[in-house]
C-alpha cells in the first residue's frame, strides 16, 4: 500500500493551532481567528492534493497509509498510531476541511462581537483535528480517540456560552448521551479483540468470515449503538435539539454537516461486519426508519428555526442510516446523501445564522416573516438548500434521497414496502416542515419584535452561504454522474456487488412518486402557514403538542433514567453511611461498650482483686482436675 | 508416716489466711494473713519433702522465706508511706489508681 | 550502596537536615524540603534511565542480613512494576511540597514537623515498592501508617482526629491479618527448605490448596483495605475530607497503590491457585466498586469526598484488571496505578486551591468560576477529563486496556464495568457544571487565579497525562516484562482468540 507523509499534518496542524490559541491566551486575540482559518484552509489544500494523487491511481491501489508510531503494544494487542486515507475517508476529509473552511470564514464575521472569539476558533480547530482523526484512523481504537475528541469539541462548543445554565446543561446532556454511544463503541472494540485478536479495520475485515453470527450481530449492534449516540438516532436522539444552544456556525459544522454524520461513517467503514450479519442490518434499518420519521414529525411543530433544522438533520441522518442497512450499494447512497446533505444543511444553518444575525439573535420563526426582501442573498441561498432537501430535480437532494427511497423499496417483500413507505412518508413530511420554515421566515407578513432592523449579513458571511448553495445545486448531479461515487467507493464498500434483481418499481416511478408527495406536503404547508400568528396557538391537537415536546423523549429519559438514577444515588449514599460504615461503627461501638462493662471490674479495691485471683485459681485447679480426670 | 494431719493443718492455715485477706480491711492484718498463707505452703512443702525423702521441698521453703522477707520489707514500707500520707491503713481507702 | 538504596534513603538525609534547623525559619524549611525531594526525583530519573528490564527477577538487587536468625534481610530490588510506582512517588512528592506550599501552616505542630513527616513518608513509600523481602515489606507497610496518621491528625481540617484514627485502625486490622499470613508462609518455607522471606524464593514453594487460600486471604484483605476495595472503603472519604490536599495526594495517589501493588506482587505470584479460586469473587467486588463508587461520587456534596469516591471507582478498575490476569489487564492495571496517581493529584491540587480560596469544600458554594479564574477552571476541567478517561489522556489508555483484558476472560464483568465510563462522564460533568459554569455565585467574587508557583506545580502532572496518553510506550515498555513474568509465575496465558484467523 502506498504511504504518504502528509496525512499527519491534516490532524497535527489544526491540533497545534488549537493548542497555541488556548495556551497563548489573550495575546492571540487579534490574529487567532485568522490563523485558525488559514490552518483549516491549508488542511483543505492537503486534502485536495491527496485527492488528486489518489484520483490518478488505478482504482484498486488508491488507499494510502501513514504509520506514526507504536501506540499501544501489550501482549497480543498491537495498535499503531496509523492513518489510512482511502476512497471513503477522502470524501469525509474534503467535506470536513471544505465546509470547515467556509464555516471558519463565516464565523470570523458571525463571532466578531464576542470577546471570546479566539477561544471559539481554538475549539473549532480542535474539532477539525478530532474529526479528521476519526475518519483517518486505521483501527477502531484510533477512530475512538477521534470519536471522543469530537464529542469533547462538541461539548465545549455547545457550552460555549455556558454562563447560561441552560446551555451548560445542554452541553452536559450531549456529552453524556454521546458517552452512552461510546459505551457501544468500547464494547464493539472489546468483542472485536476477543474474537479476532486485533482492532484494526484490515484485521477485523480479514477475520470477519470466521466469527460466529452471534458475535457479528453483537459487534454490529454495539457499533449501531455508537452511531446512535453520535448521530442522534433513536433512542439516543434527545441531545441534538438542545445542542442548538451552541453558536450557529457550530450547529452548521458539527451538528449538521460533519460530526453527527460520523455514525454513518462508522457503519460504512464497518461494512464487512454488517454485510456478514443480517441481524445487525435489520437493526440498522429499523433505527434509521424510526429516526427519519421521528425527526420529521418533531420538525413540523418547532417554532425555533434552529431546532426545526436540528430535527431535520436527525431525520436526514435517519435516511443515511437506513441506506447503510440496505446492503452494499446502500453505503454509497448513504455517503452520497451525506455529502449533499453536508452542503445544503450547512448552507441552511448558516442562512439561519444570518437571519438571527439580522434579527438580534431571535430564533422564534413566529417573530420572522417577510425577510426575503431585506435579506435577498440569505433567502436565495436558503431557498436553494430548501429545494435540495426536498429532492426537487435537478438539485442535490434529488439524486441522493430518491436513490435511498428506491433502494428501500427494492429491499424486497414486506420489509421493502415498509421501509420504502417510511422513506416516502418522511419525504412528504420533510416537504411540509421545510416549506413551513421557508414560509414563516421569508414570506408573509412581518411579525418582528419592536426595534428589529433586519439587514443582510456582511460578505464574509454571505460568501460561504453562496458557495454552499452552489454545492446544494450541483453536488448531487456531479457525484452521481455516471454513478461516479458508487464506482469510486467500490473497493471499500463493495458497492457494486449487489446482483441486479428485478426492482419492485422502476426508478422513474419512484422519482415521480417522491416528487408527488413532496408537492403535496409543500402545498399543504403553504395553505396552512400563509398567515400565522406571532404567538404559538395553544388549542392544538394532541399530536402537535407531542411534537412540540419532542414526542416526550425527555420525559421518557427523565422517568426511565434520571429519576430512578437520582433515587438510586440518594439511596446508595444513605446505605454507604448507615449500612456499610454503620457496620464498621457498630464494631467500634460494640468494643467500646464491652470494655465499658469490663472496666467496672477494676474498682480499685485490693480485696476484690484478691477475690478475683482466688476465683481464677480455683477455676484453674478445677479445670486441671477435670481435664486430668 | 501419716501425712494427712500435716496437710490438714496446712489447708486450715491457708484457708484462714485467704479468708483474712479477703475480709479484713487493715493492711497490716492482710499482710499477716498473707504470711500465714505462705507459711501454710511452707508446711506442705516440708511435709512432702519428708515423705519423698529428699531436700528439694525444704529448699523451696527457704526460698519462700526469703521472698516473704523481701515482701515484708517492701510491703511494710509501702504501708507506712500510705499511713503517713492518708492517716489510715485501710486498703479500701487506697483506691486512688481507679480513676 | 547501590543507587536504589540511595534513592530510598536519600529523603532521610533531608529529615536529618531539617531536624537541625530552627522551627521558626519556615521558608527555609520549605526550600530544603523541596530541594531534597527534587534531588530524590532526579536520582530516581537517573535510576530509571539506566534501568534495563532483567531477564528474570529484579534489577538493582541489594541484600544485607537484618535479623539473621529468622533469615530476614534488608533486601531491595525493582522490576518494571516497582519502577513506575517509585517514579510516581518521587515525582509527586515535590509537586505536593510545591503545590501545598502553605498547607503546613496552622497545624497542631510546626511546619518543620510537617516536612519531616513528608520526607520520612517518601522513604517509606519508595522502600515499600523496592522491598523484595516480605518481612521488610510488612514492616514498612505498617510503619507508613505513622507519618500519615500524624499528617491527617495534626495538619488536617474538620474531624481530623477521628478520621486519622479510623484510617489507622482500619489499616492496623488489615496489617494484623497480613502479619499472620507472613508468619505462616515463613513457617511453610522453613518446613520445605531453609526458612526465607525472599519473595522470589517464596514463589517457588509448593503450598497445598487450603493453606494457599488462607494465606491469600490474609494478604488480600490487608491490600483490599489499603486499596480500598468495596466494602472496605469507608475510611477513605473521611480521611480525604479531613486531610490536606497534599496528604490526600500521597494517600490516594501513592499509599493506596501499595494495596494494588501488593496484590500483584504477593497475592498473584505467591498464591496462584488461590488467586484462580478467588478471582471470580474479587472480580464481582471490583465491578461493584466501579459502579458503586461512581454512584456515590454523583451523590456527594463535598468536593474532597467526591474525589475520594471517584478513586474508589478507579480502584475497582485496577483490581478488575489485576484479577482478570491477562496481559492487557495486568499491564493496564499497573499503568492505571500511575495514571490514577497523576489524575488524582491534579484533581486534589486544583480542588485544594479552590477550597483554600473559597474557604469551603461544599460543592454548592462554588459556581461560575470559569468567568473569573479561567486558568484554574481550565485545569480543573482537564483534570476532570482525565478522571473520565478521555482519549488522548493517559487514563484512557489504561482504562481501555483493563476493560479489554477483562473482557477476554470475564466478558460480563467487563460489560458492566464499561457502564462506569458513562457514570464517570456524569460525575465529572455535573461537578464541572456546578463549579465552573453558570452565573458567578455570590461568595466567589474575590477569587484569584493561580499564581506562578501553583502553575509550575501542576504543569508536570498535566504534561504527564497528555504525553503518556499520546505516547504510552515508555511506560508500557517497562511494565510489559513484569506482566509477562507475573503471568509466567502464575502459569497462565491469555485466552485464545475466538474466531480463527
Amino acid at each position: 500500500m502506498r504511504t504518504s507523509s502528509l496525512l499527519v499534518y491534516l490532524i497535527a496542524l489544526p491540533l497545534f493551532s488549537s493548542a497555541l490559541l488556548l495556551l497563548l491566551g489573550r495575546i492571540a486575540d487579534k490574529w487567532g481567528h485568522i490563523l485558525a482559518t488559514l490552518i483549516t484552509a491549508s488542511t483543505f489544500v492537503i486534502g485536495v492534493y491527496e485527492f488528486m494523487k489518489m484520483h490518478s491511481q488505478p482504482s484498486g491501489s488508491r488507499a494510502v497509509t501513514q504509520k506514526l508510531f507504536d501506540w499501544i503494544s501489550v501482549g497480543t494487542l498491537k495498535v499503531d498510531a496509523a492513518l489510512l486515507l482511502d476512497q471513503l475517508s477522502i470524501c469525509f476529509v474534503l467535506l470536513i476541511t471544505g465546509v470547515g473552511t467556509l464555516i471558519h470564514i463565516y464565523s470570523i464575521a458571525y463571532m466578531s462581537h464576542d470577546k471570546d472569539r479566539r477561544r471559539f476558533f481554538a475549539f473549532l480547530n480542535l474539532f477539525i483535528a478530532a474529526m479528521l482523526l476519526l475518519v483517518l484512523g486505521d483501527s477502531y481504537l484510533n477512530l475512538y480517540v477521534g470519536w471522543e475528541g469530537v464529542g469533547l469539541a462538541s461539548y465545549l462548543l455547545i457550552g460555549f456560552w455556558n454562563h447560561n445554565p441552560t446551555y451548560a446543561v445542554a452541553s452536559k446532556k450531549a456529552f453524556v448521551a454521546n458517552r452512552v454511544g461510546d459505551l457501544g463503541l468500547s464494547l464493539a472494540i472489546m468483542i472485536c479483540f476477543a474474537q479476532f485478536g486485533t482492532v484494526s479495520f484490515a484485521g477485523v475485515k480479514a477475520g470477519a468470515h470466521g466469527a460466529s453470527s452471534a458475535a457479528l450481530a453483537g459487534i454490529g449492534a454495539m457499533l449501531l449503538l455508537a452511531a446512535c449516540g453520535k448521530s442522534a438516532q433513536f433512542p439516543l436522539q434527545s441531545w441534538l435539539g438542545d445542542a442548538m444552544a451552541g453558536p450557529t456556525p457550530v450547529s452548521a459544522l458539527i451538528h449538521a454537516a460533519t460530526m453527527v454524520t460520523a455514525g454513518v461513517y462508522l457503519i460504512s467503514r464497518s461494512n464487512f461486519i454488517f454485510d456478514a450479519s443480517s441481524t445487525a442490518r435489520l437493526l440498522v434499518v429499523i433505527v434509521g426508519a424510526i429516526t427519519l420519521l421521528f425527526g420529521a414529525i418533531i420538525g413540523t411543530a418547532k417554532d425555533d428555526i434552529k431546532k426545526a433544522l436540528a430535527a431535520s438533520t436527525m431525520s436526514q441522518i435517519g435516511y443515511m442510516i437506513l441506506a447503510t442497512g440496505l446492503g452494499p450499494v446502500g453505503y454509497a447512497f448513504a455517503i452520497l446523501h451525506l455529502l449533499t446533505h453536508g452542503f445544503f444543511k450547512a448552507g441552511m444553518f448558516l442562512g439561519a445564522g444570518s437571519v438571527m444575525h439580522g434579527m438580534d439573535d431571535e430564533v422564534n420563526m413566529r417573530k420572522y416573516g417577510g425577510l426575503a426582501k431585506l435579506m435577498p442573498i440569505t433567502a436565495v441561498t436558503f431557498g436553494l438548500g430548501y429545494l435540495a432537501i426536498l429532492g426537487v430535480p435537478p438539485f442535490a437532494g434529488f439524486y441522493s434521497k430518491d436513490k435511498i427511497i428506491e433502494t428501500a423499496f427494492n429491499a424486497g417483500g414486506i420489509k421493502g414496502i415498509l421501509l420504502g413507505g417510511a422513506a416516502l412518508l418522511g419525504a412528504a413530511i420533510t416537504a411540509f416542515y421545510m416549506t413551513r420554515l421557508m414560509v414563516m421566515t421569508f414570506i408573509g407578513a412581518k411579525r418582528w419584535k419592536a426595534g428589529s432592523h433586519p439587514h443582510e449579513s456582511p460578505l464574509l458571511m454571505t460568501l460561504p452561504m453562496i458557495l454552499l448553495a452552489v454545492g446544494s445545486v450541483a453536488s448531487g448531479f456531479l457525484l452521481s454522474y455516471g454513478s461516479a461515487l458508487v464506482h469510486w467507493l467500490q473497493p471499500v464498500v463493495n458497492s457494486q456487488s449487489m446482483e441486479e434483481g428485478k426492482p419492485l418499481m422502476p426508478a422513474l416511478t419512484v422519482s415521480l412518486l417522491a416528487l408527488g408527495v413532496v408537492v403535496l406536503g409543500a402545498f399543504f404547508a403553504i395553505t396552512k402557514y400563509r398567515s400565522v400568528s406571532d404567538l404559538a396557538p395553544e388549542d392544538v391537537s394532541i399530536f402537535t403538542k407531542a411534537a412540540r415536546k419532542d414526542l416526550y423523549q425527555d420525559l421518557l429519559n427523565d422517568k426511565v433514567f434520571v429519576e430512578p438514577g437520582t433515587l438510586l444515588t440518594a439511596g446508595l449514599v444513605k446505605t454507604d453511611d448507615r449500612v456499610i460504615d454503620g457496620f464498621v461503627r457498630f464494631v467500634g461501638n460494640f468494643l467500646a461498650a464491652t470494655s465499658d462493662v469490663l472496666r467496672k471490674v477494676q474498682n480499685g479495691f485490693v480485696r476484690s482483686y484478691a477475690l478475683l485471683m482466688l476465683a481464677g485459681l480455683v477455676i484453674t485447679v478445677i479445670a486441671v482436675w477435670v481435664i486430668g480426670a | 508416716m501419716d501425712i494427712s494431719n500435716y496437710l490438714y493443718l496446712s489447708v486450715i492455715l491457708f484457708t484462714i489466711g485467704a479468708t483474712g485477706v479477703l475480709v479484713r480491711r487493715n493492711a497490716i492484718v492482710i499482710f499477716m494473713c498473707i504470711e500465714l498463707m505462705l507459711n501454710a505452703a511452707n508446711l506442705a512443702l516440708v511435709t512432702f519433702s519428708r515423705v519423698a525423702g529428699n531436700l528439694e521441698g525444704q529448699v523451696a521453703s527457704f526460698f519462700t522465706m526469703v521472698v516473704a522477707a523481701c515482701e515484708v520489707v517492701v510491703g511494710l514500707a509501702i504501708i507506712v508511706t500510705i499511713y503517713r500520707s492518708r492517716r489510715s491503713a485501710s486498703v479500701d481507702d487506697a483506691s486512688l489508681l481507679k480513676n | 550502596m547501590n543507587i536504589l538504596s540511595f534513592v530510598t534513603l536519600f529523603p532521610l538525609l533531608g529529615v536529618v537536615a531539617l531536624a537541625f534547623m530552627p522551627k521558626t525559619n519556615t521558608h527555609q524549611i520549605k526550600i530544603v524540603a523541596l530541594g531534597i525531594s527534587i534531588i530524590t526525583m532526579l536520582l530516581s530519573f537517573v535510576m530509571a534511565l539506566k534501568y534495563k528490564s532483567p531477564a528474570s527477577g529484579f534489577a538493582y538487587v541489594t541484600s544485607h542480613p537484618w535479623v539473621s536468625s529468622f533469615h530476614i534481610n534488608y533486601a531491595l530490588g525493582i522490576d518494571g512494576l516497582a519502577l513506575v510506582l517509585i517514579l510516581l512517588t518521587t515525582v509527586l512528592v515535590p509537586i505536593v511540597v510545591l503545590g501545598g506550599w502553605n498547607e503546613s501552616e496552622g497545624g497542631r505542630w510546626s511546619v518543620k514537623t510537617f516536612y519531616m513527616l513528608i520526607l520520612v513518608l517518601e522513604t517509606f513509600m519508595i522502600g515499600v515498592f523496592a522491598a523484595t523481602d516480605v518481612f521488610l515489606f510488612y514492616v514498612i507497610f505498617e510503619a507508613m501508617l505513622v507519618p500519615v496518621y500524624f499528617l491527617i491528625g495534626g495538619f488536617g481540617t474538620g474531624e481530623r482526629a477521628a478520621a486519622a484514627l479510623k484510617f489507622l485502625l482500619y489499616s492496623l486490622f488489615g496489617g494484623l491479618l497480613m502479619l499472620a499470613a507472613v508468619i505462616g508462609i515463613y513457617i511453610i518455607s522453613a518446613e520445605q527448605a531453609i526458612g526465607s522471606f525472599d519473595v522470589t524464593a517464596l514463589s517457588h514453594l509448593t503450598i497445598d490448596h487450603a493453606t494457599q487460600n488462607w494465606l491469600f486471604l490474609g494478604f488480600f484483605i490487608a491490600f483490599a483495605i489499603k486499596a480500598p476495595l468495596w466494602p472496605f472503603h469507608t475510611w477513605l472519604p473521611g480521611a480525604a475530607k479531613a486531610a490536606t490536599p497534599g496528604t490526600s495526594i500521597l494517600l490516594l495517589g501513592v499509599l493506596d497503590k501499595v494495596g494494588t501493588y501488593g496484590m500483584i506482587r504477593f497475592c498473584l505470584t505467591l498464591f496462584p491457585d488461590a488467586t484462580k479460586t478467588f478471582a471470580p469473587y474479587i472480580i464481582v467486588l471490583s465491578v461493584i466498586s466501579v459502579i458503586y463508587g461512581a454512584f456515590l461520587a454523583i451523590g456527594q456534596k463535598n468536593l474532597n469526598s467526591l474525589i475520594a469516591f471517584t478513586s474508589i471507582s478507579h480502584f475497582g478498575f485496577i483490581t478488575l484488571g489485576i484479577f482478570a490476569y491477562t496481559s492487557q489487564g495486568l499491564t493496564g492495571a499497573t499503568f492505571y496505578m500511575v495514571n490514577h496517581g497523576f489524575s488524582t493529584a491534579a484533581l486534589f491540587l486544583v480542588g485544594g486551591w479552590m477550597i483554600s480560596r473559597r474557604k469551603s469544600a461544599a460543592i454548592e458554594d462554588f459556581g461560575g468560576l470559569q468567568r473569573i479564574t479561567p486558568v484554574m477552571a481550565w485545569l480543573f476541567f482537564v483534570s476532570g477529563l482525565s478522571a473520565l478517561a478521555l482519549p488522548g489522556l493517559s487514563s484512557f489508555v489504561c482504562e481501555f486496556l483493563v476493560l479489554l483484558g477483562t473482557f477476554t476472560r470475564y466478558p460480563v464483568a467487563a460489560i458492566i464495568g464499561t457502564l462506569g465510563i458513562v457514570l464517570a462522564a456524569l460525575y465529572i460533568l455535573i461537578l464541572v457544571q456546578r463549579t465552573l459554569h453558570g452565573p458567578l455565585k455570590s461568595g466567589n467574587e474575590s477569587m484569584t487565579d493561580l499564581n506562578l508557583r501553583e502553575k509550575i506545580a501542576i504543569a508536570p502532572v498535566i504534561a504527564a497525562l497528555v504525553i503518556l496518553g499520546f505516547y504510552p510506550k515508555p511506560a508500557l515498555h517497562v511494565i510489559n516484562p513484569s506482566t509477562t513474568s507475573v503471568m509466567a509465575q502464575m502459569n497462565v496465558t491469555d485466552p485464545h482468540v475466538l474466531a480463527g484467523k
